[in-house]
């Protein structure tokens, strides 16, 4: 029998917002494991050491496959080099737009906004709405009608998660809303959450965007070569598909309108290079119940709360085999989630109203 | 500003660099310590999301909210960037024999 399509309304100002805000999943308050103020409080601690060092070796990365490609360019060895290049450019930087977003990376406050300027262009992100975005993504995980950040309404749309993974359905929204901001517009749904006193960051940053894009592109015109655009400007699609296949794994295919991050949320264990270019994120249902704990401490985190936590996925192997099914069964069946089974509690499974 | 004075607790119950939820007549407050034994208090919640800064992190002078990362400076009540915003409210504290005391009244 075939299933009827019921269609949800994924936009922030649409019928589930209001749906939302009525069964008390606006702003609502989320379930925690419990952890002790004193342990909590050692894990808080902030330290620039960690931030720095993966930052230098990062741009270290960058320069070196970079200057590869530059030497290598007319030849197919400026393929890896420029496959190396982009991933660093187009998807580690989305985890040094996460961690600094949440000013979490480093204890030096400057340090974390310079990092999250820089990774926010990179990552073809406007860095003042995307930290609100974020913060609302934080505040309403996977609420559908509240939260911004749902990477796979439903019904799943194949075709852009393909498109995803060199950024060809996220690039040109993107850039449309680029410059309406730098016409001084938002959209009704940034409206919702971009605070008034935020927005002139908003339309002066947009111009910002394009005045460099708009150089780099008459400088690749001037020297009739793309080269310069294989810097800036293209990485951002072509090497984003990392971002996607790390990215997927935060909340895809699992339960929408819950208020408990152990059933919309994965953690995933990922081998040390992975986790280096995640920065840690692959612990996300620790980094979800407590975002003030800093990067490098989510892996003590999750040792912490693991025994209230559903089993972790061994590695993306393991993620994937149940994401993809997911995926194409959500694709003809909007109302299929996968359930993550929670552990025998060592205190009770919290209600899903709000408190 | 009204003289009335609140007791809170033993000085020794908020350890150095950390804040304490304080609940009085309907309202909430947030009492900290700091490292070298000053004694503050905010209202109890983000001025962004309305959460309570009790289970937030002390850095200084420094209050960071516990879900969305707001930063205040505690002894001022001033929000030191997004999300936060608007500046918390402050209020007098007083240690005496040992006990802390807040003024509500502000």
């Amino acid at each position: 029998m075939p299933v009827e399509i019921t269609k949800r309304d994924y936009s922030l100002t649409g019928r589930d917002t209001k749906l939302a805000e009525e069964r008390g999943l606006a702003n609502a308050q989320w379930f925690t494991c419990n952890i002790s103020r004193q342990r909590l409080k050692e894990l808080m601690q902030r330290r620039d050491g960690p931030a720095i060092r993966d930052t230098l070796v990062w741009f270290a990365l960058l320069i070196i496959s970079g200057t590869l490609g530059y030497l290598t360019w007319g030849t197919w060895w400026a393929l890896p080099c420029f496959v190396a290049y982009g991933t660093l450019y187009g998807s580690t930087s989305d985890s040094r737009w996460h961690e600094p977003g949440h000013r979490t990376a480093f204890k030096t406050v400057w340090m974390d906004d310079a990092l999250y300027e820089i990774a926010s262009f990179m990552v073809f992100r406007e860095s003042v709405p995307w930290r609100w975005s974020h913060t609302r993504h934080h505040t309403d995980t996977i609420i559908v009608g509240r939260d911004p950040e749902i990477a796979v309404p439903r019904p799943a749309d194949l075709l852009g998660l393909a498109l995803d993974f060199f950024a060809l359905r996220r690039a040109p929204k993107e850039l449309v809303r680029m410059v309406q901001h730098c016409f001084g517009q938002l959209t009704p749904a940034e409206a919702t959450y971009i605070p008034v006193e935020e927005r002139h960051k908003v339309y002066r940053n947009a111009r910002i965007y394009i005045l460099i894009y708009a150089t780099v592109i008459t400088w690749a015109i001037a020297i009739h070569s793309i080269l310069p655009l294989m810097y800036v400007g293209l990485p951002s699609l072509y090497g984003s598909w990392l971002m996607v296949v790390f990215g997927l794994t935060q909340h895809a295919g699992l339960a929408e309108d819950v208020l408990d991050h152990r059933l919309n949320t994965r953690t995933v264990y990922m081998n040390p290079i992975f986790r280096y270019l995640y920065w840690e994120m692959n612990y996300h249902t620790e980094h979800h119940m407590f975002p003030i704990v800093p990067y490098h401490a989510l892996g003590k985190l999750h040792q912490e709360l693991k025994a209230d936590m559903p089993k972790p996925y061994n590695g993306l192997w393991e993620a994937y085999r149940e994401i993809i099914p997911t995926i194409f069964r959500q694709a003809k069946d909007p109302t299929y989630f996968v359930r993550r089974p929670l552990p025998d509690p060592a205190q009770p499974v919290p209600s899903l109203e709000p408190a | 500003m009204n003289d009335t004075w609140i007791e809170v607790c033993g000085s020794g119950d908020i350890e150095k660099e950390d804040v304490i939820r304080f609940d009085h007549d309907g309202r909430t407050f947030a009492i900290y310590r700091t490292a070298d034994d000053s004694y503050h208090a905010t209202d109890g919640l983000c001025t962004h999301a309305y959460v309570h800064l009790s289970g937030g992190f002390v850095m200084g002078h420094i209050i960071e909210c516990p879900k969305h990362n707001g930063r205040f400076d505690f002894t001022t009540g001033q929000a030191k960037g997004a999300p936060a915003c608007v500046d918390l409210k402050t209020y007098p504290v007083k240690v005496d024999a040992g006990k802390v005391f807040l003024n509500p009244s502000g």
